[in-house]
């Protein structure tokens, strides 16, 4: 199960930011061009249609990175 | 924890104005010395003000400047390299355009005061969006007009944002018509820009004669007055004519300008405009600067505790408001209640997101 997450999580953020596998885990906002605010919410979007969620308010505006995003995942009972 | 911090967890209008004040003038004092130190430019002008931080004993002794300060100068207290978005006022050929220049926190700080403000208004669940605009406000990433910052903003409170209009400013019907039927048993959050709304969304529905379904809609709309009031087209038209058109009852107009981005004044049910904790305002007779009393017509003054990256924490607007109460609004939110009367004769033209151009 926790594998088939971080497979789905990671799908999402290569996809989204266009991205190699390899860049994943320094991922930041504002630290690839295609993550700007734009780039933030198609990744919100992105994240609850997989996942099958809806992000608070707070969680969406605490999404700073790619580490952090699994933390708040976490909140939503999503496990890696 | 910082000033913003403290109030970001405290309820949005919950603070009588007594309170504020004493709160307000401690911080705003140390914003200014801040900027003092950190943007000589401002440091100038304090000097030819005859700032003197021992005279200051209330909100009205903060010292301020006319915000079209920020077209003439490079106004910022951050270095080059902290530059993390800079955003511009209307871009309307031919006019200067102001540019206010954010670091990292003071962009985050923004985004999270005007959640927490407009939270008050939408609740706290993020409502199914319509943008009554279209997706090219927002092309240029990097360099944000007012109008392409405030549909990203607001999007942040919204999910899966439709825009209403194409890129050719066309009402995209369709598109409309099947969003509201996925979302038809939910509330929806209408976002929008007053003039592009009337212009693009409520005259064109009028002469197709086409009524949208939009009695559980809530519409917060800004960015000014001054192509309706051409047609004298008053708020109160505005919303009656919208309800019209698409049922829509909960409208609420927003005043705010991109000088102080995220600390919005909303308009209550009530119909008047309102200080939250993030901001205040005061009015000033156009004759001598001095403090007018409540009911009497003058400068709006605006500040706020947000601009942290540029010293913009207290700016002198070209706007005429009035204070019509303080803490006894019917709508029930406590600080200063107040009502805008659009911009002062011989200022220079000028609508905050008012940039769209036929």
């Amino acid at each position: 199960m926790s594998q088939e997450n971080q497979q789905k999580y990671d799908k999402v953020f290569i996809r989204n930011f266009n991205v190699e596998p390899d860049q994943l885990t320094d991922l930041a906002y504002q630290t690839t061009p295609s993550w700007d605010s734009v780039g933030h919410m198609a990744l919100v979007a992105e994240l609850e249609d997989a996942f099958e969620i809806m992000l608070e308010m707070d969680d969406i505006i605490d999404l700073s990175s790619y580490e952090e995003g699994k933390r708040i995942l976490g909140k939503y009972n999503i496990e890696f | 924890m910082n000033a913003v911090d403290t109030l970001l967890n405290a309820p949005p209008y919950g603070w009588n104005q007594k309170k504020k004040e004493a709160f307000y003038t401690r911080e705003l004092s140390s914003l200014t010395e801040r900027h003092r130190r950190a943007c000589p430019a401002y440091a100038a002008l304090l000097k030819t003000l005859g700032w003197n931080p021992e005279k200051v004993h209330g909100i009205a002794d903060i010292p301020f400047f006319p915000v079209r300060l920020f077209k003439d100068f490079e106004l910022r207290s951050i270095g080059q390299s902290d530059v993390f978005k800079t955003m511009t006022s209307s871009g309307t050929t031919g006019q200067q355009v102001s540019r206010i220049y954010l670091d990292r926190e003071t962009a985050l700080y923004q985004t999270k005061v005007l959640a927490k403000i407009c939270s008050g208004f939408l609740g706290t669940k993020r409502l199914p969006m319509l943008i009554l605009d279209s997706r090219t406000a927002t092309r240029d990433r990097t360099l944000f007009s007012a109008r392409g910052a405030g549909s990203l903003g607001f999007s942040m409170m919204g999910r899966r944002p439709v825009y209403a209009l194409d890129e050719n400013m066309q009402l995209d019907l369709a598109g409309i018509e099947s969003y509201l039927r996925e979302c038809s048993d939910t509330d929806i959050f209408l976002f929008g820009f007053t003039s592009i709304i009337w212009e693009h969304f409520y005259k064109k529905l009028k002469e197709a004669n086409i009524r949208l379904p939009l009695e559980r809609g809530i519409l917060v709309h800004g960015g000014g007055w001054k192509k309706l009031q051409r047609e004298s087209v008053s708020n109160e038209q505005f919303k009656a004519s919208l309800s019209e058109v698409c049922g829509l009852k909960k409208i609420f107009n927003y005043y705010g300008m991109v000088e102080q981005t995220g600390s919005i004044f909303m308009e209550c049910e009530a119909g008047n405009l309102h200080t939250s904790l993030f901001s205040d305002l005061i009015i000033r007779r156009a004759e001598d600067f001095a403090e007018a009393s409540i009911g009497k017509r003058g400068l709006v003054q605006l500040v706020s505790l947000l601009p942290a990256s540029y010293p913009g924490h207290s700016i002198l607007t070209e706007d005429e408001g009035e204070i019509v109460g303080i803490d006894n609004c019917p709508c029930g939110r406590l600080g200063k209640a107040f009502k805008i009367h659009g911009r002062i004769q011989n200022a220079e033209i000028r609508g905050c997101s008012d940039t769209y151009n036929r």
